[in-house]
């Protein structure tokens, strides 16, 4: 149940996605507000999903709060960051965010229904067995959306600064640098508070469950890395002439840092990949 | 220039260097590449395995610049060195510029810093300036601890404001920063960390210390009364629990069982869950077929006992068991390792699978040996850590979430409330402005002239 609720969910953020672009490019307001219903609803059906995977577990006679492998990873995140991007869209009245953030969800959950990854449900290695995973995974998944929808805000700056005719219609909806700017800053910030108490359960359930709190494993190290990377970010804001193009390139370069933190520690040996 | 002036030079231009943002931002870029590495290329292996890996050359190199054991090398602690350095120096320097600004006596507000404000909001009112002085002077001074009203030319401003104190949370990131480089120092110099394998009914008192080839005595004794593990239908680990009881001069101290996620505490040490195996009993048969007439020899024997073979035409040795084993290319469960002597004292080591009692037959010797009746029995796996720097890094864990909670999503926030007699009626002009000059500000001043606007309208 909760798997065919999902698959349709995926169609729906494609379906955002499709809507909200050609409102750009056709410059229709009413596309647009569709896109955004169906990202509501999109939104909705992943929560349902969410719920129903949890219902089904504990059916099973193994439940769990449904954070504990990759498919239910993506699953979660997706949902954080159409819930971010619809917070942006909202908050600072703009609604050309869903161009480049709505791709991401829809992005996340293809790859999620892809055979490679299992979406069975599985019960939980002792190692897993702890309320702190899913302290652990939900702030690390908020961090990691905040930092895609601020990565699509930087995407944005690129189309924006390059956009060689400046009055192109389509550039007109796109708000001016600084906006995109100080909002690419508003994501980080969000994104670091959370990635940082991300990092913070995990050591502590680490140390409860390995008798560390920091093993130096490639999945850490490489959560401490992206750290460093928008770290980095925020004080280089500080500096004169670190405006503007290279926070947006060093925003671009922490979400690559996020995604191999996610899926390339896989490649290398430690205890953390997901199966 | 006198010889003094010339040395403070020296110090003023060694403490600019080390409070520079320049500096921070090169150093937890370093370090971020540093940790890179060290995911790369594996640490703590074998020199072997990385001779294999990298040729002699690369060896020699990645050796002498600590590549193999990165995060305790002495440039990696250089970095984190530097970083502390940075730090301390840097919040001194703001610091000092800025307590007066942070805290004044009297805090200072001029009207001119609003003029420009982008988030000035206007409206006229009804009502007596007098009057509307008093109602938004009681709010005031019910929503914000610090306020002053001055009399102006044809009316008043009332300042106001709050969160100064929220300038000090970068200071709190930071100190929580030195806190954790503090708590992780604290726990490697008067910490350890070791494991301990025991079987089920024996004890131990001694650990093997991680990354280095010595023993610890704990100081007490930790008993395995039963390791159990629970499955799932499908096969996968449900549960692994140990019993254990801790003693000390032949005195039970506790008993508890520990699992993956619930440790046992005593003295101070931690006791976890970390791994399991399976070791055979005393005692096993061991049998001899001899090969061309199928007779069955059986004796019982156990580990390390010299094993006459029938008519004494050799001896074995049983060495060693492992619960796997790679025999080539194939991984064999529950091996035994002996040796193999025969008369004329040649000695060749061979091994017998308990689940193929016909595999020795492979040999080609006299006799096939095999091993059975093994009764097995579990050993638990303990990770056994004691860290005294654990309190401290925890405490900057909750001083980074706080502080960062407080730079990022509260702010010096400053109110100037104009009030000017226009006829009967009062032009009211809010402005506010933040320190920072967030997006935010614009948004809390029109929350803040909303509720203004709200106090007039209640009836008196
Ligand atoms: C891992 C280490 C560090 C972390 C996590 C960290 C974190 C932060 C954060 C979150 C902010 C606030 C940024 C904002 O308001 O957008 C900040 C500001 C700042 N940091 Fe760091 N920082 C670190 C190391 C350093 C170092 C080594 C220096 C040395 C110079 C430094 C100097 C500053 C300065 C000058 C500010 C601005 C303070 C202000 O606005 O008054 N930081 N830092």
């Amino acid at each position: 149940m909760s798997a065919k609720i999902l698959s349709y969910v995926t169609f729906i953020y494609g379906f955002a996605f499709i809507l909200y672009l050609s409102a750009w490019i056709f410059k229709k307001p009413l596309a647009n507000r569709l896109g955004t219903g169906a990202t509501a609803l999109a939104v909705l059906g992943t929560l349902t999903g969410i719920l129903f995977r949890w219902v089904e577990s504990h059916q099973m006679g193994i439940g769990h709060a449904p954070l504990s492998n990759l498919y239910e990873s993506l699953v979660f995140l997706s949902l954080c960051i159409a819930v971010i991007s619809l917070f942006v869209e909202f908050k600072y009245k703009l609604s050309i965010i869903g161009v480049v953030a709505s791709p991401l969800p829809f992005l996340a959950m293809a790859y999620a229904s892809l055979p490679k990854v299992s979406s069975e449900i599985q019960p939980l290695i002792p190692a897993l067995q702890s309320n702190w995973l899913i302290a652990h995974v939900m702030t690390c998944f908020v961090g990691y959306a905040a930092f895609a929808v601020a990565f699509g805000i930087s995407i944005l700056f690129f189309l924006k600064s390059s956009g060689g005719d400046k009055s192109s219609a389509a550039m007109s909806l796109v708000p001016d640098l600084d906006t995109l700017d100080e909002l690419t800053h508003q994501m980080v910030m969000f994104g670091f508070l959370f990635l940082s108490i991300g990092i913070i359960t995990g050591s502590v359930w680490a140390n409860q469950a390995w008798g560390r709190y920091w093993g130096w494993d490639p999945k850490e190290t490489w959560s401490l890395i992206t750290w460093l990377v928008y770290a980095t970010l925020l004080h280089a804001r500080m500096m004169r002439g670190w405006m503007g193009k290279k926070i947006a390139v060093l925003s671009v370069i922490g979400f690559l840092a996020v995604i191999f933190t996610y899926f390339g520690v896989n490649l290398l040996p430690g205890l953390h990949s997901y199966q | 220039m006198s010889k003094s002036s010339k040395s403070e030079r020296m110090v003023d231009q060694i403490w600019n260097f080390f409070a520079s943002v320049k500096l921070s931002v090169v150093i937890l870029l370093s370090i971020a590449a540093t940790s890179i590495v060290g995911t790369v290329v594996p640490q703590n292996e074998n020199p072997g395995l990385y001779l294999n890996n990298y040729g002699e050359f690369l060896f020699s190199v990645f050796n002498a610049l600590g590549v193999f054991d990165l995060y305790h090398s002495g440039w990696f602690r250089f970095l984190m060195c530097l970083l502390i350095i940075n730090l301390v120096v840097c919040s001194i320097n703001r610091l000092n510029a800025t307590w007066r600004i942070i805290f004044p006596k009297t805090p200072q507000f001029q009207a001119g810093r609003f003029k420009n404000a982008g988030s000035r909001q206007e409206w006229t009112m009804d009502a007596p300036t007098d009057r509307l002085k008093n109602v938004y002077e009681s709010y005031i001074s019910g929503h914000f601890s610090v306020h002053r009203t001055d009399a102006t030319e044809n009316g008043f401003i009332v300042y106001a404001e709050k969160g100064r104190w929220t300038r000090l949370g970068v200071y709190a990131v930071h100190a929580s920063v030195i806190l954790m480089v503090i708590g992780g120092l604290i726990g490697s110099i008067w910490g350890f960390e070791g494991f301990a394998n025991i079987p089920e009914g024996e004890s131990a008192g001694k650990i093997t210390l991680t990354n280095q080839d010595s023993e610890k005595d704990l100081g007490f004794l930790i008993r395995c009364n039963k390791f159990s593990i629970a499955l799932y239908d499908s096969g996968m680990p449900k549960e692994y629990r140990s019993s254990l009881t801790i003693l000390k001069k032949d005195q039970e101290m506790v008993t508890q069982d520990i699992l993956v996620n619930t440790p046992l505490k005593v003295e101070g040490v931690s006791i976890f869950q970390s791994s399991y195996g399976k070791i055979p009993g005393k005692s096993f048969t061991v049998k001899f077929i001899e090969n061309d007439s199928e007779i069955e020899y059986v004796k019982k024997a156990s580990m390390g006992e010299e094993i006459p073979l029938p008519g004494n035409s050799g001896i074995l040795v049983v060495e060693d068991f492992k619960a796997s084993f790679s025999f080539r290319g194939v991984t064999l469960e529950n091996i035994f390792l002996c040796r193999l002597s025969d008369a004329s004292g040649e000695t060749e080591n061979i091994i017998l699978p308990v689940d193929f009692p016909r595999f020795d037959k492979m040999r080609g010797g006299k006799f096939i040996i095999s091993i059975s009746d093994v009764e097995y029995k579990y050993y638990t796996g303990l990770q056994v850590s004691r860290d005294p720097g654990v309190p401290v890094v925890y405490a900057g864990f909750l001083l980074m979430i706080l502080g960062c909670y407080v730079t990022f999503f509260m702010f010096h926030q400053q109110f100037c409330v104009e009030l000017s007699r226009q006829g009967g009626q009062t032009r009211v002009t809010v402005s506010g402005i933040s320190g920072k000059n967030k997006p935010g500000m614009l948004v809390k001043t029109r929350r803040f002239a909303r509720r203004l606007k709200k106090t007039t309208e209640r009836p008196e």
